[in-house]
């Protein structure tokens, strides 16, 4: 039973992650009167990029090929250490601190990799995506830093634990929090109105900046990854945010059956609500954006206020 | 090994370093020999000191030196106490790996610098760090102090040649004479409190003594506030820092090194031994001011530093910000106790001392690897390097792991700090009695976090610019690797920042145990539970390093793996950065400014950058064609604007006012006496005094 929840845990992310994005797509296009592509396109896309040949600047240095796999590795660990589905898999590596600090690592290494070709434009995407992550992380830790502090405990498995069995779901903190938290959200995955994720136009582009000088396999771990940390925000806000549904420790087969169901009815919830974010609002300004964060800041810390 | 650490074992160190002091003066005439005099001298001081300090940590029986003299007060006593033990055990570390280091570094100063000065101040410089953290009375303290300042600053001035260290070292000087009138003035004023001279009974003194008229809280207040700012401005605090930024990247590179990593800790550790082992319970108001102390100076440093392109300024301004987290760590301990809660200060305090431990270990590293790239280039100015990885490979990957772990990124040393510092002022948020508590610490949590992610971005800004894409000079591409004993110095503290994070539990519980030695937590109930590679604080955190290694490793592993068994057969071709048709200059890679100038205009309400921007046209009279566009930026620190340029200048407006009364007449200074005996007469028969 316990190694069945280890192997969700560990697949779960990386085998559903391209399906959020497609999902994402497909809701954006019919928001644009398309008919758009099929929602699996992210999966045919990886197998197409994986068997590619790779072209690397001569330029590069080794941290540029290790990087794919050090950003893909660092996703996977952030959802081996996260609630999910069931509250059995606790490890020690479970701290919200470690969530932050994973999260920086990864950060580190695209900004890293961007810089290595020496192009005009991954020099830039690193220094926005650098700007936009170290004000970010204020409003993250603070909003996830208010939820420790209803729930008295720095745990994440703790706070999900805590957060189902309260069942309180309309508490003034939590909801002031949970927007810091969204917008964390949106500027950590790189969505609107931070980053465009469908330009290639080199003027308003981050994350694609950075990765856009890798080409086959690592360019497939690269956009994994990036769809890994867009369904580890939804499935934290998810647990975290909107508290039921997730399996207590040493549950049934049938209970962790219905918190799948809870946990997928969720995601597309979440999905929906960005891709219509995404479809009605258009893309801030870059030197707007950090007003945005520093807002997210502030909320936080009324949350916390609220909250003592 | 209580057996092997003894009184003559502390003794043979200081004569170790004596030796090498007086052997690099003797051999002055050949640099070879005084060089490898005082290198080696040095190295096996510092080892020694490394065994007499770990002992005494690991078997907790203190050992005390004692040099008699026939004048009264003169009675230098020495002893190594835990807290002693732990700051002689980082200060010997760091200087036995940059002894190491220094033998293959050193070699770059001849013909144009003697080598034997080097070696003199050197060890005595060790020495005195040595004895600073040492010394059991006051008296021996000052001396030791003095010695420390005087020797760092003939090091800071080591290249004297450069107009800018001459400049440097004045700065420093006469900011450590500053500090020194505080330190003094704390002391004299503890003598008064107390009426001893050695520091172990200073702290019964005061406890018997509390309603004696010379320990009100004014004299203790103006006390801890004395001993704030005089070992304040050793540790650089913002805005006593003016000194640090120009003074660090002065000196020789390991010598950089045992500065910034070492030297401004011997402020940390008296701070620690005055506010906690020395006076009783502080205020709260004062816990309060080092906090907001520790939040301005960690996030104005690493501001400062982002907007730096001068290496070892860079790394100068990150020590502000790094004391910064350590005096969060202080500041919530002293505040913890004020309120009645020994358990959380004693985890806030260890916070501290290991981010302490972490900061000397990580910063050595950064300077060391740092003084090869210069000592190879030639220059400080990043903006003349690039794609040094591949020209050392070995100090890439040392600054690598040295820009990882001070960006507190697991699975390194860093992280396990700041994990404990914010745990601590995360109990600031729950056990804070007031609303205002709560929000102090509220906002030193978001200062920390802002700090934190605007490290990471500085030091992708540095390594990105000095590392990766394109030489953009060509001393750059005659870089070579530096020789074995700097490399293998710089690998032993790449090293040291996994095994210690990994080994944190074993630190955290060592700390643990030195501060239940001081009487603030000698009934403390342990605050966390130390089990083997996991730290479990008693408000229900864990944290394990050596588990997010396992898990990091093993998703790499995992990532390789899932490439290998979906990914079909290909071809790997190695071609040009895609161009867009212009051949790619050096010119066009992002520069370390351009990097942080986006960071630089959020923040531009604090920072105030200036812009100077000028035209040459092809013609001057028409104006149409210009011939050259330059836009200069600076970045002030507002220390030197605000603070040091207004007292300049009122300092020099108060001399000339004073000076209109040296007139030059004996007359009128007969006068001035007369007036000041009669004064002195109405003061004393008015019983004033």
């Amino acid at each position: 039973m316990t190694t069945l929840l280890w192997i969700l845990q560990l697949a779960l992310i990386p085998l559903l992650s391209p399906l959020a994005i497609g999902l994402t797509r497909s809701i954006k296009a019919r928001f644009q009167n398309r008919r758009g592509a099929s929602p699996l396109q992210p999966y045919c896309d990886l197998w197409k990029l994986l068997h590619k040949d790779e072209v690397i600047s001569r330029d590069a240095s080794w941290i540029f090929r290790v990087a794919p796999f050090i950003v893909f590795g660092t996703t996977l660990a952030i959802a081996a250490s996260i609630p999910l589905l069931s509250l059995s898999t606790r490890t020690h590596t479970n701290d919200l601190l470690v969530l932050v600090g994973l999260l920086a690592l990864e950060t580190f290494w695209i900004a890293l990799a961007g810089i290595d070709v020496g192009s005009p434009f991954g020099g830039f995407g690193s220094s926005r995506q650098m700007m936009l992550a170290s004000f970010t992380e204020g409003a993250l830790v603070l909003s996830l830093f208010a939820l420790a502090l209803m729930n008295s405990t720095t745990d994440l498995f703790g706070i999900a634990e805590a957060q189902s069995m309260s069942g309180h779901l309309f508490v003034v903190p939590l909801i002031v929090a949970g927007i810091s938290f969204g917008i964390a959200l949106l500027a950590e995955t790189m969505r609107y109105p931070f980053d465009n994720p469908a330009t290639h136009l080199e003027l308003t582009m981050i994350h694609e900046a950075m990765v856009l000088e890798y080409s086959g396999p690592r360019l497939a771990l690269m956009e994994w990854a990036a769809a890994n940390k867009y369904l580890i925000f939804i499935a934290l806000f998810g647990n975290l945010f909107l508290p039921f549904g997730i399996a207590a420790a040493g549950a049934s087969l049938s209970v962790i059956c219905i918190s799948a169901i809870i946990f997928f009815i969720k995601a597309l919830i979440a999905v929906f609500a960005i891709a219509a974010l995404e479809s009605s609002i258009a893309k801030l300004r870059i030197f707007r954006l950090p007003d945005l964060l520093f807002t997210a800041t502030v909320l936080s810390i009324i949350a916390i206020v609220l909250a003592l | 090994m209580t057996a092997l650490i003894s009184s003559a074992d502390f003794v043979c160190t200081l004569a170790l370093f004596a030796l090498g002091a007086i052997g690099s003066l003797i051999a002055m005439k050949s640099d070879r020999i005084s060089g490898a005099i005082g290198t080696t001298a040095a190295l096996l001081g510092s080892a020694l000191a490394l065994m007499i300090g770990s002992g005494v940590l690991i078997s907790h029986t203190p050992i005390a030196v004692q040099f008699n003299s026939t004048l009264p007060l003169l009675s230098f006593s020495f002893g190594i106490d835990a807290l002693s033990a732990f700051f002689v055990t980082i200060i010997a570390l760091i200087a036995t790996i940059a002894s190491l280091y220094a033998f293959g570094y050193i070699k770059h100063f001849t013909p144009a610098y003697r080598l034997g000065r080097l070696g003199f101040f050197y060890n005595l410089f060790i020495a005195s760090m040595l004895l600073v953290v040492t010394a059991q009375n006051v008296v021996a303290f000052l001396i030791a102090w003095e010695v420390m300042s005087l020797t760092s600053y003939f090091l800071v001035i080591y290249e004297y040649r450069e107009q800018t260290n001459i400049k440097a070292g004045t700065r420093y000087f006469i900011m450590m004479h500053v500090s020194f009138a505080f330190i003094v003035l704390a002391m004299l004023l503890l003598y008064r409190a107390t009426g001893v001279l050695d520091f172990a009974n200073m702290a019964p003194a005061l406890l018997t003594l509390p309603a004696q008229a010379g320990a009100s809280p004014l004299m203790l207040g103006t006390i801890l506030l004395s001993a704030f700012v005089g070992f304040g401005i050793k540790a650089g605090i913002i805005p006593l820092h003016i000194w640090l930024p120009d003074a660090h990247p002065a000196a020789p590179s390991h010598v950089s090194a045992l500065m910034s990593g070492v030297m401004i800790k011997t402020g940390i550790y008296m701070m620690v031994r005055i506010f906690f082992i020395i006076m009783p319970t502080p205020p709260l108001w004062f816990g309060l001011t080092v906090l907001a102390i520790a939040i301005i100076s960690s996030i104005l440093g690493v501001l400062y530093a982002l907007s730096e392109h001068d290496i070892k300024r860079l790394l100068a301004y990150h020590s502000i910000e790094n004391i910064g987290i350590i005096l969060l760590g202080i500041g919530s301990a002293l505040i913890f106790l004020s309120l009645g809660l020994p358990t959380l200060a004693q985890v806030a305090l260890i916070a501290g001392l290991f981010h302490t431990l972490n900061h000397a270990i990580f910063k050595a590293l950064l300077f060391l690897s740092a003084g090869s790239v210069v000592s190879q280039t030639h220059t400080r100015d990043m903006e003349h390097y690039g794609g040094l990885i591949k020209y050392m490979p070995v100090t890439a990957v040392s600054f690598l792991v040295g820009a990882m772990a001070i960006s507190a990124l697991p699975p390194l040393n860093g992280f396990v700090s700041e994990w404990l510092t914010f745990q601590s002022l995360f109990a600031g948020i729950i056990h804070g009695n007031s609303m205002t508590l709560s929000i102090a610490f509220t906002l030193a949590i978001g200062g920390l976090a802002l700090t934190s992610g605007l490290a990471a971005a500085c030091f992708v800004k540095a390594f990105g610019v000095i590392f990766l894409a394109r030489p953009r000079s060509p001393e750059v591409t005659h870089a070579h690797e530096m020789p074995l004993s700097s490399q293998l110095s710089m690998l032993i503290l790449a090293a040291l920042t996994l095994i210690v994070a990994i080994k944190s539990s074993f630190i955290a519980h060592t700390l643990a145990s030195v501060t239940t030695t001081f009487g603030a937590f000698s009934n403390t109930v342990p605050s966390f539970s130390s089990q083997p590679f996991t730290i479990v604080l008693n408000t229900g955190s864990i944290i394990s390093m050596a588990m997010i290694a396992l898990v990091l490793i093993l998703a790499v592993l995992l990532a390789l793996w899932i490439v290998s068994l979906l990914g079909g057969r290909r071809r790997v071709e190695v071609g040009a950065t895609w161009d867009c048709g212009t051949p790619l200059t050096p010119r066009m890679e992002i520069t370390a400014f351009g990097f942080a100038h986006s960071i630089i205009t959020v923040m531009r309400g604090i920072m105030r950058p200036t812009r100077q921007s000028s035209v040459e046209y092809q013609d001057a009279n028409i104006r149409y064609f210009p011939a050259e566009h330059s836009v200069h930026f600076f970045t002030h620190d507002f220390a030197t604007t605000h603070l040091y340029r207004p007292l300049d200048r009122a300092l020099a407006r108060a001399s000339q006012i004073i000076g209109r009364i040296q007139n030059g007449s004996v007359n009128a200074y007969v006068l001035y006496m007369f007036l000041t005996l009669l004064a002195l007469f109405v003061v004393i028969s008015l019983g004033i005094i």
